[in-house]
């Protein structure tokens, strides 16, 4: 008996002592009828203090393209997708942002105070830059998406991360390239631009001077703090619009030329057919549904908004229907917020589901005219036989979403 | 005299455009320092086509054969060029030069430039030890996976910094160019979407 008592007078301290350092107030039932407090409390860790992190009940991830590993045989995932089912608003986080990489999970580990920026070739004043000499320079802060070319819906998908997970949207922080270019004088002639990184391929593009000089940006910030090493860190470039392996990360070298070079990375861009050649390079209008998404499922009939987001290599976004109809009917969305020249930009559409079977699906005009098309109309306008041609080029063709009576929602692709 | 100043006036406009986009360019900022021509030479890395920045060096296939083993290519590429788990780098129908669009994805015969091969192979492989081929090494890696893909016949032919750029790849001229990039340009010129 008496052994007893005091095990339970030990466990009503260490009870206490339990209930203070970790669930305060998590009080059962509260006497005076007010509404119960949180069940429980998290501890500011110094981890926690120093540096945040989400609620441990949200576990939206990004995963490997398509849900499987990329045909990369060494077994890598190369290609990395956002889980733009769970996203509000139009940034990625940084954490969330779409990776695309050489060599699977291996990127460089780079001391910014080592790093540095070369500018030279057809200029009068080649220039060797340190980062804080980078940011001494007047910078700008924009939203730009970057997509892949690769972000290609298909059939067997069944959610949206996998139909477009290869887009993400963030606030870029940097020096414009044009500041660069004007301080180191580029030469009559010097129509192109080589940037390389660092890492193991020294991953090269060729960039036309006329792109260089409008909107390119060299970007040390992302999303309010420093470019993440899975974006660049330290350094990225960011061309806004042109497919994502343009926008060369971990950039050290920037070499202005007098000819379209012919790097590997324009190697992998190499056709026979200019329009192919035209299709796979910037960006087309393109916008796809979020929410309700592949994969969701809506509890029954009743009033939900309809959510998604909008883009353009082309400008900013400056339409954005949907369809409930399966695209025979269309209907204005709102654009919220301000649309930003190629930025993801969300809209929304008030929709009252009546619990029948439907498709839903949204289509984006930009701000040059250029209209989302279906597969079908893509199709026929190269005379492409079939009812789901592939499209050519970068795929910026409609997503259809079929909401059964069930309210399961799945990938609507023929 | 009425030649020289004829050809003064027509020259005017160019000279005035000159001086104004020097004017333009003057830096502004003075931030950054100016790069030795060591350092320049040291990071510079991109082949053009034409081949300018090639540094001086030579090889044939013969000796590429023997550098594909033992620097390792073979180990991911496969000892044949195919069959590794990294991408192959011969074409199937060995002997035979049909359309190289024909063979999928083949650096070595697909690439319009001799110069892209050699570019790649210089600042990315082999895998984990990248940039330390030397220039010679490069040269004859480089003849080898031509001389596999049947685009150079002779295994003792030497390529080097004059003869690499001259290589007449099979799709020199049979690529599209993408289209010259304006601000605010649509995607395809009469293509709605």
């Amino acid at each position: 008996m008496g052994s007893k008592k005091s095990d339970r007078r030990e466990f009503l301290k260490q009870g206490a002592a339990l209930a203070g350092g970790m669930t305060l107030g998590a009080a059962t039932n509260s006497a005076t009828g007010q509404l119960e407090g949180p069940e429980a409390f998290i501890q500011g860790t110094d981890e926690l203090v120093g540096y945040g992190k989400r609620s441990r009940f949200v576990t939206s991830e990004r995963i490997a393209h398509g849900g499987r590993p990329s045909p990369d045989t060494f077994g890598l995932d190369f290609h990395i997708a956002a889980p733009l089912q769970d996203s509000v608003g139009v940034i990625t986080p940084s954490s969330l942002h779409y990776i695309g990489t050489t060599r699977g999970a291996y990127v460089p580990d780079i001391d910014p105070d080592k790093h540095r920026l070369m500018i030279h070739g057809m200029v009068d004043r080649p220039l060797v830059f340190t980062m804080e000499e980078l940011k001494r320079l007047p910078s700008v802060t924009r939203l730009h998406f970057i997509e892949c070319a690769g972000n290609r819906a298909n059939r067997r998908h069944t959610t949206v991360q996998e139909t477009h997970g290869m887009t993400s949207c963030a606030e870029w922080t940097g020096v414009l390239l044009s500041t660069l270019l004007e301080e180191a004088g580029v030469q009559e002639g010097g129509d192109w631009l080589v940037v390389e990184g660092v890492e193991e391929v020294k991953g090269a593009s060729s960039i036309p001077m006329t792109k260089a000089m409008d909107d390119c940006l060299l970007c040390y910030g992302m999303n309010g703090e420093a470019v993440r090493p899975q974006q660049g860190f330290p350094l990225r470039l960011v061309a806004p619009g042109f497919e994502g392996i343009f926008n060369t990360k971990w950039v050290r070298r920037i070499k202005v030329v007098d000819q379209y070079y012919m790097t590997y990375n324009d190697f992998g861009h190499l056709t026979q057919d200019p329009v192919n050649a035209a299709l796979g390079y910037q960006i087309g209008p393109k916008s796809v549904i979020t929410c309700p998404s592949g994969g969701q499922q809506l509890p029954g009939p009743g009033f939900y908004e309809v959510s998604g987001l909008a883009w353009s290599g082309g400008g900013a976004v400056s339409r954005v229907e949907v369809s409930t109809d399966g695209g025979q009917t269309w209907m204005d969305a709102d654009i919220r917020g301000t649309a930003q020249r190629m930025a993801h930009t969300r809209f929304s559409f008030n929709w009252e589901w009546d619990g029948s079977e439907c498709e839903l699906q949204s289509r984006c005009t930009d701000e040059i005219g250029q209209l989302q098309p279906s597969r079908a109309q893509a199709g026929e306008f190269f005379n492409q036989s079939g009812s789901q041609p592939r499209v050519r080029g970068q795929d910026n063709s409609i997503q259809p979403w079929r909401i059964e009576s069930d309210g399961s929602v799945h990938n609507a692709i023929a | 005299m009425v030649v020289f100043t004829m050809r003064l006036l027509k020259l005017l406009p160019l000279i005035m455009l000159l001086g104004v986009s020097a004017q333009a360019q003057s830096p502004t900022y003075g931030v950054g320092r100016t790069p030795t021509a060591e350092e320049i030479r040291a990071w510079d890395i991109a082949i053009s086509p034409t081949g300018e920045e090639l540094p001086e060096g030579s090889g044939t296939a013969d000796q590429g054969s023997q550098l594909y083993l033992e620097k390792g290519c073979a180990g991911c590429h496969g000892t044949t060029g195919a069959g590794g788990l990294a991408p192959r780098l011969v074409k199937r129908d060995v002997g035979v030069l049909e359309d190289p669009w024909n063979y999928g994805r083949i650096l070595p015969i697909r690439a319009p430039y001799a110069t892209t091969v050699w570019d790649f192979i210089n600042r990315a492989m082999p895998l984990n030890a990248e940039g330390t081929l030397s220039a010679d090494e490069v040269y004859s890696i480089t003849a080898y996976l031509l001389y596999l893909n049947d685009v150079i016949e002779d295994d003792l032919m030497v390529l080097d910094e004059e003869s690499l750029p001259k290589i007449e790849m099979p799709n020199r001229e049979n690529w599209a160019q993408v289209p010259d990039w304006f601000p605010g340009q649509p995607r395809l010129e009469g293509y709605p979407y």
